[in-house]
């Protein structure tokens, strides 16, 4: 039975699944649509100048949103307060 | 009734600090991941700062000044809270009123992401810098350690970035996960 169960596999092996095998063997990081920058085999390659530049672009992009907010009312009003009292 | 023995804030000090609290509340933000308890620390560290204000030295960087007691306050008082803080699903998204065109909605969302997910350390580092605009130098005394140790942050903190979104990359094209399961299945069973 064993035996059998082997042959049935090995023949749907070189049947049916045969032409599955060269697709199945080749990692999915050769797939083309993937940027060589994304390949986990080339941790210095991920570092390229553009990738640094989007993160740095990014990064300001962020940190901009907040600073274009302004002094919020509370925090002016705070410090007009503040400065106008005495200092000792 | 005016004592010359106890003046006034110099109106220049209060303008300075006055222009420090937008990139003091950006910094609060991305040090808190959360607008409500930056908005807490910046008010703390306004109260701290104005109530020390002889502490500083006129003609010096006032935003290193600001930045470090806010640092120092967060790190104090706020820090037992981080790990609460930084499992909330990031209400930072909800502080930003505009997004720049060449940046999409979903890759800021997952730069957003990504960032948080650096060891706090780092990100303060690259934020200092790559955000900040301050130099190592100020970056270094901002956070009370050596310059070379600011370098080694930064570097690292945009080596896991470019890590984390690169890898993104690949499962935006890559096969999805029931192909790749097919695959690996029929192949090598």
């Amino acid at each position: 039975m064993g035996e059998r169960g082997k042959d049935d596999a090995m023949k749907h092996r070189k049947t049916n699944l045969k032409p599955l095998e060269p697709v199945a063997e080749k990692p999915e990081m050769q797939d083309p649509m993937a940027s060589p920058v994304a390949s986990p085999h080339k941790p210095e390659a991920r570092l390229g100048r553009e990738v640094q530049a989007r993160i740095g672009q990014q990064l300001r992009a962020m940190y901009n949103d907040v600073v274009n907010q302004g002094v919020p009312q509370h925090l002016a009003d705070l410090v007009r307060r503040l400065s106008d009292q005495d200092q000792d | 009734m005016v004592d010359t023995g106890s003046m006034k804030l110099d109106p220049a000090i209060r303008d300075q600090v006055l222009a420090t609290v937008p990139s003091l509340r950006a910094f609060a933000i991305s040090l808190c991941g959360n607008i409500d308890r930056a908005d807490d620390l910046v008010q703390e560290t306004l109260l701290r700062a104005l109530a020390h204000i002889d502490s500083f030295q006129p003609g010096t960087n006032m935003p290193a000044w600001l930045f470090t007691i806010l640092r120092n306050l967060f790190r104090s008082e706020y820090r037992k809270r981080r790990r609460e803080v930084e499992d909330a699903d990031g209400r930072y998204a909800e502080t930003l009123i505009s997004h720049p065109e060449q940046t999409g909605r979903v890759e800021f969302e997952e730069f957003r992401v990504a960032l948080a997910k650096l060891p706090a350390d780092q990100r303060e580092a690259l934020i200092l810098v790559g955000a900040s605009g301050f130099s190592y130098d100020d970056a270094a005394a901002i956070c009370g350690c050596a310059v070379g140790t600011i370098k080694s942050r930064v570097n690292r903190a945009r080596t896991r970035l470019a890590d984390m979104l690169a890898i993104d990359g690949i499962d935006d094209f890559g096969p999805d996960r029931a192909t790749r399961a097919v695959l690996a299945g029929g192949g090598r069973s």
